[in-house]
């Protein structure tokens, strides 16, 4: 039977990693994704049967972009930022499920420096912004050797956002 | 002298989904060896091929990050707290 993993984030959701993007343009935007994780306790899809384990983005946490040397093209977020973000997410009984970033006027494709800096299990959403434009969301996820940094089904929908 | 070493999210599945783990340890870096004996899978992703803590991994004793103190040879005592909490970072190139 075969299984896919997904992650899912609203429309409005999306459109406000767009947003920042837009506004961070020609600097790298980042911040945090809060949401749930159903990938231990996979269910099946109704329609095809096949098993499916999903993560869902419940909500966003802008973060400021550390990298004042070089925004154009790094971001950075810090360890205290991180726990911040922890301690937000915990607020909302959500968890951090991953991280966004913009690559102004770059692909949403992960650069070896994304790879080398990525850590397993987090989803990594990018979003290209061509000349102040925002463009393709895309998501990734390091494998659990660190050899691939392999794009991960990303489902934009309706659903509410916190 | 018992540390709890706290595992961060990314990391738990690799950890029998603990968050965290105690262990005998002298230094920091004794209780880091520790938890990547008992879970080899996290070594890869603490430590470069050369053995190094990778430069996105911050490691905390009680809230003090040992870049500033003794690096891995920071001593710990019964009950201290070990963190390990991410760095997060990327670029387009």
């Amino acid at each position: 039977m075969p299984e896919t993993a997904t992650l899912w984030i609203s429309r409005e959701l999306a459109e406000r990693i767009r947003n920042h993007g837009a506004k961070a343009y020609p600097n790298e935007c980042c911040g945090a994704l809060f949401g749930c994780d159903t990938s231990a306790e996979p269910g099946l899809d109704p329609e095809t049967g096949a098993v499916v384990s999903a993560r869902r983005v419940l909500g966003l946490y802008p973060l400021v972009n550390r990298r004042d040397d070089a925004p154009q093209n790094r971001f950075s977020v810090t360890p205290l930022d991180v726990r911040e973000a922890e301690k937000a997410s915990q607020l909302h009984g959500l968890e951090v499920v991953g991280w966004y970033h913009s690559h102004p006027d770059h692909p949403a494709r992960p650069s070896q420096y994304d790879h080398d800096h990525a850590w397993p299990w987090y989803s990594y959403i990018i979003l290209s912004v061509q000349k102040g434009a925002p463009e393709e969301l895309t998501s990734w996820r390091l494998s659990d050797d660190r050899s691939e940094f392999a794009p991960e089904p990303l489902e934009i929908c309706r659903h509410a956002a916190v | 002298m018992s540390v709890k070493v706290i595992i961060p999210s990314p990391l738990r599945a690799f950890a029998g989904k603990s968050d965290s783990a105690e262990f005998p340890a002298a230094t920091v870096g004794e209780a880091l060896s520790l938890l990547t004996g008992q879970f080899v899978a996290l070594r890869k992703h603490l430590f470069t091929d050369d053995g190094k803590l990778r430069s996105f991994v911050n490691v905390y004793v009680n809230d003090e990050d040992i870049r500033y103190l003794a690096k891995e040879n920071t001593p710990t005592k019964d009950g201290d707290i070990v963190s390990i909490i991410p760095s997060i970072a990327g670029g387009c190139r």
